[in-house]
């Protein structure tokens, strides 16, 4: 039950796009597509669950037993960092057909605020193992589905009459802004699940 | 000096982060729910911005070019643990709704953006300014982008602690506003109202 509240909060409730801002610029940024858009939540949900599961033991194991917590943030980022470099050699050279596919989105991962984010809120739920590195994946999958959504009305938006001001990102804002509204339509599914 | 002022104004309309590159809208959109917290954001962007940008100018020679951006990272990581001890210590209040967003600083693209793309090619005099100059203008957005919200949301606007109408404007608060999709639709509005002025004046 307790991994059905971090899924359903993570993918749906607390969705990274539409009610924490995580991730935005890769979200604006390759959104033209379906295809790419796909490609990138590939990488991200990869990435992201593995960084989760990393991110654990050199917070608990490491900085906390160690006293030295406050280095928190460049112990993430280096760690992302270097993962996302590692995950790209092994790649390369396991599955070259993979690499090709997600090949060019691994790099703009590190920048991609979701993946320290994720890493940074499963140290404050002061989630378990499992418990982040589930928090992880539901948080990415979240953030795919927003993504892969909006790259379907992206495609549908460049045939439509726009008034010229608004073309390209303001309107994708606000069709950002429409999809989150009706994501708070979860927020009472949750209660009807869990709060009897 | 003239070009100094110039670097600092750049960074203020010209190529304003914001409104003009639109680089790290995350915290953007996420923290712009009052002015203050609008504001303290800004300020803790300024300093990490030309700090790092001072530093990452003054030890450009002696960094290989291949490594660089984990350089770069490892220095911006540095001072955003120095707001974030700082804020923790002085404005616990502003810590707490600012939140996951003071450490995230460190992935906000304009920051990296800058030194790579500045900070890394020019004498720290002109880094300085264009730090500077770009956190000015990124305060200047989150600013008014949450009195734009702040005002529909609220009915009110509360500046250092004082509400700046009495009691409230004759209008009824659409909360939607201080709420995420209010922040989508408030910074595609005026992305595009800026786009009109633009036209206009060509």
């Amino acid at each position: 039950m307790e991994f059905v509240a971090i899924i359903l909060g993570g993918v749906l409730i607390n969705n990274f796009v539409f009610s924490r801002f995580l991730g935005i610029c890769p979200f604006l940024g390759v959104s033209q597509k379906v295809e790419t858009a796909m490609g990138m939540s590939m990488a991200v949900i990869f990435v992201m669950t593995v960084a989760s599961a990393i991110t654990w033991p050199v917070y608990h194991l490491l900085l906390d037993p160690l006293g030295i917590e406050y280095l928190r943030t460049v112990a993430f980022i280096l760690v992302i960092a270097s993962l996302v470099q590692f995950v790209e050699i092994v790649m390369q050279k396991v599955s070259p057909t993979l690499y090709q596919a997600l090949g060019i989105y691994l790099p703009l991962i590190t920048t991609n605020c979701a993946v320290l984010g994720a890493a940074i809120l499963n140290v404050q739920a002061e989630y378990t193992f499992i418990q982040a590195v589930v928090n992880g994946l539901a948080a990415a999958v979240g953030w795919a589905l927003a993504i892969v959504l909006f790259a379907g009305i992206r495609e549908r938006l460049d045939l439509a009459d726009v008034p010229r001001p608004l073309q390209g990102f303001p309107i994708a804002l606000i069709t950002t802004g429409l999809m989150s509204i009706s994501f708070f339509g979860f927020q009472g599914l949750f209660k009807q699940l869990f709060v009897r | 000096m003239g070009r100094l002022v110039k670097d600092f104004y750049n960074g203020i309309l010209p190529e304003n982060p914001v409104f003009r590159l639109l680089l790290g809208m995350c915290p953007v959109l996420a923290v712009t729910t009052a002015v203050a917290n609008g504001f303290w954001m800004g300020m803790a962007v300024i300093f990490v911005l030309t700090c790092s940008n001072v530093i990452i100018s003054a030890v450009r020679p002696f960094i290989p070019r291949q490594i660089r951006i984990p350089c770069f990272i490892v220095v911006i990581a540095t001072f955003v643990t120095i707001v974030d001890l700082v804020m923790h210590a002085f404005l616990p209040g502003m810590y707490e709704i600012l939140g996951i967003f003071i450490p995230l600083i460190v992935v906000n693209c304009i920051i990296l953006a800058r030194a790579e793309a500045f900070a890394s090619r020019n004498p720290v005099p002109r880094a300085a300014a264009d730090g500077l100059g770009m956190g000015v203008g990124f305060t200047v957005a989150l600013v008014v982008i949450a009195a734009v919200r702040e005002l529909l949301g609220t009915g009110n606007l509360v500046v250092a602690g004082r509400a700046l109408f009495g009691a409230g404007l004759p209008i009824d608060p659409a909360l939607v506003m201080i709420l995420p999709p209010g922040a989508f639709i408030t910074m595609g509005i005026l992305l595009g109202a800026l786009n009109l002025v633009g036209k206009k004046k060509e």
